[in-house]
């Protein structure tokens, strides 16, 4: 009987895999405007994360003095994104409780620091753009990038309200967004705050990614030079043989 | 080395030359590689933070009463004082080996007769300088085990190191030196930052 | 320099310094015609120490416990100081160790260096690879994230194929009745301490014997079998140090720059040497969209899942698992599956080139395979591609008897 359910199971999943990919891949994902070195779209973008996301979510292995990194002094730091009365060495924790989450949302939110990394910038770029009304489900919203998100459009207020469009062609069904009510923001001004949004979330997937790379170019102009020297030395010495 | 090859014979000064620009790149590059393996083992960022300066209300610290407190996972003891306490200190002056606290066991500001930023609080880390034990706090003047002279302090069960009231060691002793102050300051009267000097760091 | 003589001759009568330098290095008489393909084993070398010391760092701060094991890793890339390079070193290591060692077991099928006298080296080498697998797997667990759980399911679930013992023997492994910590906690121990002490001393027995029956080389000829009569040095052999010391070097500096560009640049190598799904903490009730293991092991996991079909009364799982096994297995025995009279595909014929491209196509189809999720028409070609995989040992015999081979040289030829 196990044997069976292990077979079935992998046997199921990897054709769910098949079906899942095929959907995904339907809708075109959109490139995020990702910079990691632009301080100032980070800065922009860490202010809206601690505001809009770290209510729910949590980004438990991220320490807020770390934010150094893209140019916050450790008083800004306190004061732009530390609402929670913590230390400026503790993690970003959310304020919201697992238990709660559960209640709430039918599932615990994910905690964020890596997500970039799982989930890939230009998907979250184009998810968080991608919520649109429907009665159906029990928020209210769902999202075309990610069929029935446990999430609600946190950032609706901010972009509006959007509806489904599905255009049925010889092609097979299209489905597109239109603004239906607008929001505090311009589409263009939306697009930029989750761009810098997004770009944060890169950040934070991995902070050390800047000093990675400038570490990297040093460590290869010294391997060029020691290429060059051991070439040299392996030469002297094989004229010995040819 | 070799009998068909005799290299030795064939070192010529360019060999010479590459082999000696080459092993030194090559120490370079090994001394690079271990420096990232060396720092990894500082303490993780993790650690700092939890390393961060304590905030402790003293507001209710009554006289001759003594607040244990964690910072760094070390006990750093706040003691209020009395008149008598503080009388006491320059009674024993002669029995100290490092009265005048000369050795630098204090930041500037507690290198006085009290050891201390306001005479009657005392913040000391209470951790031996012999070999790490916590010393005991004994007020009681004159007990039968340490003896008629003793004006109160702190005493290690470990190795029997005596200290006065202002962490001062005693002569003839094991400990060297005296008890170590830890930067702290006061953010308002009661309120006392340990670990740091300025309030920026907390 | 005499300080220097006199403190080598004390430990030379307590310890065979110098008589191991020279038969070792100095006095190692290696064919002087290698090419490009023989530097994958010093570079193997290189690898395993970098595993080494990058795994003992990282041990000081990973935790095997299924429910801190993903945190740690997360602060070992951002709390522990450079803890991302020694962590981005060591998994782009493993990855590199398996594009060594293939391209190392390459040079041996090309050049016939599994043939007699070195097929005890072969299988020594062989006994290398199976640790190096089970140390991949290991190593892949521990993170926990999605990806190692699932991964790790799969294969241990592989176990409950066997029948009879299949399943008393996968609940014996994982030491419950799923996987859980308790697997987490004994898989650290084998990745951090078994299989690595095992490594070790297969890697030494697989140098003694090398340094025993000599290097091949590209044309596939003993350079013993001509010695100076005055030295009775092969005519053809150069010691290796400082020779090919020096021209290692050359070869270590190539290879770091690949490896330093992979760890600076491309840490994830595009989800291959980091799965994405891997940055998702593992979730026991949550398959991820879409599994699939790391790149290396995809050619043997293709042919798993090729088999779709119960036949000879034995049911496609378990087929499957056998085909796996076998695909891996089966190179133990090239050295008697080659009947060729000359060794080096220098001087074999068509139809052992035609067969050894064919099987390098069959690898790279099926690692590719492996990667996608099956559709009847790459289940399909996974199936042509396994036939083809396995055609080209089980009809090496006979190929190799029958194919036209040209004339060995009696010396190393000049390039």
């Amino acid at each position: 009987m196990k044997k069976i359910t292990i077979t079935s199971f992998i046997f199921i999943f990897c054709l769910a895999s098949f079906e899942l990919f095929a959907a995904e891949s339907s809708i075109p994902l959109d490139k995020a405007p990702v910079d990691i070195k632009d301080n100032a779209s980070l800065q922009r973008g860490a202010e809206s994360f601690v505001n809009y996301c770290l209510t729910c979510h949590g980004a438990n292995f991220m320490r807020y003095n770390r934010h150094r990194d893209i140019g916050f002094t450790n008083e800004q730091i306190l004061d732009k994104l530390v609402h929670t009365g913590q230390k400026v060495g503790d993690l970003m924790q959310s304020a919201m409780r697992k238990k709660e989450g559960e209640e709430w949302f039918g599932v615990v939110p994910p905690d964020l620091s890596v997500i970039a990394r799982s989930r890939g910038a230009d998907w979250l770029y184009s998810y968080l753009r991608a919520f649109y009304r429907d009665e159906s489900t029990a928020t209210g919203w769902n999202n075309l990038v990610f069929d029935r998100a446990a999430m609600p459009h946190v950032l609706y207020q901010l972009q509006g309200e959007q509806k489904l469009i599905v255009k049925t062609s010889d092609k097979g069904e299209q489905k597109t967004l239109s603004l239906d009510k607008p929001g505090k923001l311009t589409t263009a001004e939306f697009d930029k705050f989750v761009g810098d949004l997004v770009n944060y979330l890169v950040y934070l997937g991995e902070p050390h990614a800047n000093s990675r790379i400038d570490l990297g170019i040093k460590v290869m102009i010294f391997l060029l030079v020691m290429l060059i020297l051991a070439y040299a030395l392996k030469r002297e010495y094989w004229r010995d043989i040819h | 080395m070799a009998d068909s090859f005799s290299i030795n014979e064939r070192m010529s000064g360019r060999r010479k030359f590459l082999v000696a620009v080459t092993s030194v790149a090559g120490g370079v590059a090994g001394a690079a590689i271990a420096t990232p393996f060396l720092l990894s083992m500082m303490p993780s960022e993790r650690a700092k933070a939890a390393g961060a300066p304590v905030e402790v209300d003293i507001s209710k610290l009554e006289p001759g009463m003594l607040l244990m407190v964690e910072w760094r996972g070390k006990v750093v003891w706040v003691l209020k004082r009395t008149p008598e306490m503080l009388a006491s200190l320059t009674k024993i002056e002669g029995e100290l080996a490092d009265p005048a606290s000369e050795k630098k066991q204090q930041p500037e500001y507690a290198k006085n007769a009290t050891r201390s930023i306001k005479s009657e609080i005392l913040v000391v880390e209470g951790v031996c300088t012999h070999l790490g034990c916590s010393p005991v706090f004994r007020k009681d003047i004159a007990p039968a085990d340490l003896g008629p002279d003793w004006q109160g302090g702190f005493f290690c069960p470990c190795h029997g190191s005596k200290f006065d009231l202002a962490g001062r060691v005693y002569k003839s002793v094991p400990a060297p030196t005296n008890m170590v102050v830890p930067p702290h300051t006061y953010l308002t009267d009661s309120q006392l930052l340990i670990g740091s000097e300025s309030e920026g760091a907390a | 320099m005499s300080i220097y003589n006199s403190m080598i001759a004390w430990i030379d009568k307590r310890f065979p310094l110098t008589s191991n330098w020279k038969a070792h290095l100095s006095e190692y008489y290696a064919p002087k015609n290698f090419n490009f393909w023989y530097y994958f084993g010093s570079l193997a070398l290189l690898v395993l120490v970098n595993q080494i010391i990058t795994g003992i760092f990282l041990t000081m701060n990973y935790k095997p416990d299924a429910s801190l094991a993903f945190s740690s890793v997360e602060y070992i890339m951002r709390d522990v100081e450079y803890g991302w390079l020694i962590r981005y070193m060591h998994s782009t290591g493993a990855s590199m160790f398996f594009i060594v060692v293939y391209l190392h077991m390459f040079r041996g099928m090309m050049y016939g260096s599994y043939r007699k006298p070195r097929e005890l080296l072969w299988l020594v080498g062989m006994g290398i690879f199976f640790i190096l697998m089970s140390l991949a797997f290991t190593g892949y667990i521990l993170p926990w994230g999605q990806m190692s759980y699932w991964g790790a399911q799969v294969i241990v679930s592989m176990f409950g194929a066997i029948p009879v013992i299949g399943e008393t023997l996968q609940q014996w492994l994982l030491g419950d009745f799923t996987l859980s910590d308790a697997a987490l906690n004994r898989f650290f121990a084998y990745h951090v301490v078994t299989l690595p002490g095992l490594l070790i001393v297969l890697v030494f027995v697989h140098i003694l014997a090398l340094h025993e029956t000599g290097s091949n080389n590209p044309d596939g000829i003993e350079i013993k079998a001509n010695k100076n009569p005055k030295t009775g040095i092969p005519v053809d052999g150069i010691p290796f140090h400082p020779y090919y010391s020096v021209k290692d070097i050359v070869g270590v500096v190539v290879f770091l720059i690949v490896f330093c560009g992979i760890i600076f640049f491309a840490p994830e190598m595009g989800g291959y040497f980091l799965e994405y799904n891997n940055f998702v903490p593992a979730n026991t009730l949550q398959t991820p969209d879409h599994i699939a293991p790391v790149w290396y092991f995809t050619p043997y996991y293709s042919m798993l899942r090729a088999v779709t079909v119960n036949f000879l009364g034995i049911d496609a799982k378990l087929w499957g698992v056998i085909l796996m096994a076998g695909s891996v297995v089966i190179f133990c025995f090239l050295p008697w599956l080659d009947r060729s009279p000359v060794k080096s595909i220098r001087y074999k014929g068509p139809y052992f080139k035609t067969a050894l491209t064919l099987f390098v196509i069959s690898f790279f189809v099926l690692g590719w395979l492996g990667t996608k999720s099956p559709t009847p028409m790459y289940t399909l070609l996974a199936q042509i591609f396994t036939v083809v995989y396995f055609a080209f040992f089980i009809l090496m015999p006979w190929y190799s008897k029958i194919d036209k081979v040209k004339p060995e040289p009696k010396r190393l030829v000049k390039e």
